[in-house]
């Protein structure tokens, strides 16, 4: 039996439910919000509250300008990656290989511009294109062979973990030069000046803010001409304060450090276009779709094989972003980079929501979900927690994590 | 009354927000089929799951007595432990094991040191499907039967039980009529056999032909027990209870018109994906506009495998033969060449092939034409929901929003959902495959009527149906298939049951 859920509704005579009742113009409570958003909302409550427990237990330490930089440039590229993992994810796939692939795009720039002497663009270019090719390969043998990913990337992991051993002649290639470098331990400073604070990083802060404003507000505009359920007023201006004050914080702490760091920039453009993609184009869509039912997707004309290997590229395209961030931020190559990323990367994207079976996921939450991670891997280092009880602890979190995911579906489920 | 095996009493079940069951009081009688109607949601299988311990004692009020004693079971084991049998309308068989293996799983025949004792196991089913009629090898691999003897062996895994209440829910939904009338004769061999049977059906033909007495429940509810035998019960009076008020017909008047000519195949042949045979062959047929046209054939006739195969060449191999839509020749190489050239295809099986179910109703009905609510590749996600408000209000699809989630609907909205996301992709002809299978009697009228709307418009529709009087209502002329070739084109008014099912069995006489 598929519905009980609303016997008053079932009835067969076709009278016209009334459209009005449920548009809910200009109102929710946000009990009503939290409750229907659990799911999405949970990891942000969590998120919230693993930062104050650790902001607790090492006296603010890790809330500390300097270690708030330090979490974003230890983790960018682990963020990097799971943009590109949240959306195979959806899509029903894995990428297992994404730590190899880290460590042969690294290798390839870094024999370029460290052993050949190339300028650093350079580096960054073959390790995009290498990036991009891998992603192909994954692709072809998934889309159009019909191979599981979970096979192709682990095959990959092997193979691009072998080649990156022979492009570097098993040995460690450093250091880069300056201006690779700054891609991941480099800082927009001072172009305003300030004192004793960075104004530019601030004023990037209040731009952000602004734009978060704007963007919401038309979206609500939007929302109300077409007589859908928005929020209420005093509760919309409550969220654009809080998500702006979080913003400006977090600013404030970067300003007083070294300023912002150009990572901090990319990470924040590759979110910004990868959530837009995911929610707003028929591609995302269509990935959602795949991952929902794939056969439903093929017969209602969306194009499978397509829409498969281009996420496969984009993964390739992603694994050599995070490596170029990886290889800069390390000044070198090394034959065992990038170690474990992937599993890594794929926890992020499980503890943000995504769905083991497909279909499930965003973006943003795939984002919290490694901050979750960084902050806790960060705060147990600065506690001096040993290596063994981090990875405890990490295993365990991603196992209640998706515990919790399950739970609340067969919640929801045993509603029917 | 000792000739009472159940009676269950005053059975209420709720859950959390809702009350499925209500006060509800059934009495089966020693050696009798006693069907339950009811549409859809009525409550039906719920009852079914109280009784087998599927909702174990103490999750719901009210009392059962088996064979006069009061039983509580807390699980399927204790109702199996008694002789309670239920057969789910999805199958629970395990594909890749043999016929053997699955009717002794969870029960298997054990030898010395607790080993299984496979040649016992495999001598017992044989005599077991030899009770039900079925004549395979005990140790073929289920996945190679089809639907029909599927159900034959889940009889014999329930026999295995040494069953005496065998309870069926929806047995033969997915069967062909042969299939089905093999099936029902079965029940009757049982019944002589002394084994009570409780059956549910949304075939009301079925229960009239084999029922001793129905229960009819509606909205979780008991409406009134039905002694088939002492007089005559008609369908009609069945329906009746079921929704409450006589549906003047089945199916809505309308008036025909047709126009030009929208679809035509002409030698069209299909290839089986992996084996070498064909599926399809030289067939050729003509939809008009404001015409339903009707396919009718047996399970394995080759129905869905042309529609799918004409709908983008998603089904089949080497598909050789001419394509006219509005008499040019075109190519439909793909799914998206099909729909871009007004064909639409509505799944027989709409929750594997038809729906998204873990998305909301918006989402589906935009999954099929979402370039038409995109500018350069971005969704306007505003108007997406109002093309779904739209299709709600205009389909009647019963939903608190358009952001439910569709795997939460019944059946029937569920199927209203689907042709919704065909609809928006504003298609020149439809073709429905089993539109209105497994949806309740007052959904199918409404689903007939969208059809009806959609001919007056001007669409050209296409019904693939298993059920003869469905198609006799509904359309204006019918084709009949067999073994993958037409064998038959009637105008509807020259058409009946026997004159169709004389026609959808001639391939027989053609192979010899």
């Amino acid at each position: 039996m598929t519905s009980i859920k609303t016997p008053s509704t079932e009835r067969p005579t076709p009278s016209d439910s009334t459209p009005a009742a449920s548009l809910h113009t200009g109102t929710s409570d946000l009990r009503a919000l939290v409750l229907n958003n659990l799911r999405q909302s949970g990891i942000y409550v969590a998120l919230v509250v693993i930062v104050a427990l650790f902001a607790i237990l090492t006296d603010g330490v890790s809330l500390s300008p300097g270690n708030i930089t330090n979490i974003v440039l230890q983790y960018s590229y682990i963020l990097v990656l799971a943009i590109g993992m949240v959306i195979l994810i959806i899509g029903g796939h894995i990428d297992l290989s994404v730590g190899s692939v880290v460590a042969l795009t690294g290798a390839v720039s870094a024999v370029l511009v460290i052993q050949q002497g190339h300028p650093w663009w350079i580096g960054v270019l073959a390790a995009l294109a290498v990036g991009v090719a891998v992603g192909a390969w994954h692709g072809f043998w998934v889309a159009y062979a019909g191979i599981p990913a979970f096979i192709v990337t682990l095959a990959g992991m092997l193979l691009f973990r072998g080649l990156t051993l022979r492009v570097l002649d098993n040995i460690s290639l450093s250091p880069f030069p300056a201006e690779y470098q700054r891609v991941a331990a480099g800082f927009l400073n001072g172009l305003l000046g300030g004192n004793g604070f960075d104004a530019f990083t601030l004023l990037i802060g209040a731009v952000a803010v602004a734009g978060y404003a704007v963007s919401g507000f038309r979206t609500r505009v939007a929302r109300i001409r077409y007589q859908q359920p928005v929020e209420s007023f005093p509760l919309f201006v409550a969220r654009v304060v809080a998500v702006g004050a979080v913003i400006m914080y977090f600013a404030w702490q970067l300003a007083h450090a070294r300023g912002l760091p150009i990572v901090l920039i990319i990470l924040a453009v590759l979110v910004l276009v990868y959530g837009l993609l995911t929610r707003r184009t028929v591609f995302g869509r269509q990935v959602y779709a795949i991952g929902g039912n794939l056969s439903a997707a093929a017969l209602s004309g969306v194009k499978v094989r397509t829409v498969n290997f281009w996420m496969f590229v984009n993964m390739g395209f992603l694994a050599a972003v995070a490596g170029v961030i990886y290889s800069s931020r390390s000044n070198g190559a090394q034959p065992a980079a990038g170690n474990m990323f992937e599993l890594d990367a794929i926890a992020a994207a499980f503890i943000g929501g995504a769905a083991v079976t497909g279909g499930v996921g965003t973006v943003v939450g795939a984002m919290v979900g490694g901050l979750i991670m960084a902050v806790m891997s960060n705060g147990m280092q600065l506690m001096g927690v040993d290596q063994s009880t981090q990875s405890v602890v990490k295993g365990l979190v991603l196992l209640v994590a998706v515990a919790f995911d399950v739970y609340n579906k067969r919640r929801a489920g045993s509603a029917r | 009354m000792d000739d009472t095996i159940l009676e269950m009493r005053r059975i209420t079940k709720t859950f959390p927000g809702v009350t499925a069951l209500e006060d509800v009081s059934l009495s089966v009688r020693r050696g009798e089929i006693h069907a339950i109607c009811g549409e859809n949601g009525a409550g039906k299988s719920t009852l079914m799951k109280v009784l087998s311990g599927v909702h174990p004692t103490g999750s719901y009020d009210g009392e059962i007595l088996f064979d006069g004693k009061p039983v509580q079971f807390r699980g399927i084991r204790d109702s199996e432990a008694d002789g309670i049998v239920i057969i789910h309308q999805e199958l629970a068989l395990v594909p890749y094991l043999s016929i053997a293996e699955n009717i002794f799983l969870g029960n298997e025949r054990r030898g010395r040191g607790g080993l299984i004792d496979w040649n016992r196991a495999n001598a017992e089913a044989a005599q077991l499907l030899a009770s039900v009629g079925l004549h395979e090898n005990p140790v073929t691999p289920v996945i190679q039967l089809g639907v029909g003897k599927q159900q034959l062996v889940e009889i014999a895994k329930a026999l295995s039980k040494k069953v005496r209440l065998l309870i069926l829910d929806e047995p033969t939904a997915a069967l062909n009529d042969v299939d089905s009338a093999h099936l029902l004769d079965l029940l009757r061999q049982l019944r002589d056999r002394g084994i009570t049977c409780i059956m549910i059906s949304h075939k009301l033909n079925e229960i009239t032909a084999i029922a001793d007495s129905t229960t009819v429940i509606r909205d979780g509810r008991m409406v009134e027990t039905l002694d088939m035998k002492a007089g005559e019960v008609t369908q009609q009076r069945i329906i009746r209870g079921m929704v409450g008020r006589d549906l003047d017909s089945f199916y809505p008047d309308r008036e025909s018109s047709p126009g030009e000519e929208v679809l035509r195949i002409e030698d069209w042949t299909v290839r089986h994906p992996v084996q070498d045979r064909k599926v399809v062959e030289g067939v050729g047929l003509s939809v008009r506009a404001g015409e339903v046209v009707g396919i009718a054939g047996l399970m394995g006739a080759g129905r869905t495998e042309l529609a799918m195969s004409v709908f983008g060449r998603s089904y089949g191999r080497d598909i050789s033969g001419r394509l006219f839509v509005r008499g040019r020749e075109v190519q439909a190489r793909t799914v998206a060449e099909a729909i871009d050239n007004g064909i639409a295809y509505v799944t027989e099986d709409r929750k594997r092939y038809g729906l998204n179910l873990i998305e909301d109703v918006r989402r589906n009905v935009s999954a099929a034409a979402l370039d038409r609510l995109a500018r350069l590749g971005w969704v306007n996600g505003n108007e997406e929901i109002k093309v779904a408000e739209t299709s709600r209000r205009e389909m009647n699809i019963r939903t608190t929003s358009v952001m439910a989630v569709v795997g939460k609907l019944s059946g029937g909205n569920q199927q209203k959902v689907v042709l919704s996301k065909w609809l928006f992709t504003d298609p020149d002809v439809l073709i429905l495959d089993e539109p209105t299978r497994g949806i309740d009697v007052g959904a199918k009228y409404e689903i007939y009527t969208i059809i009806n709307r959609l001919v007056a418009a001007g669409k050209a529709v296409i019904v693939i149906s298993s059920e003869l009087p469905e198609l006799l209502g509904m359309c204006d002329r019918i084709y009949t298939l067999a073994g993958g070739r037409i064998t038959g084109e009637v105008p509807v008014g020259e058409a009946t049951q026997e004159s169709l099912m004389e026609l959808m069995t001639k391939d027989k006489e053609l192979v010899g």
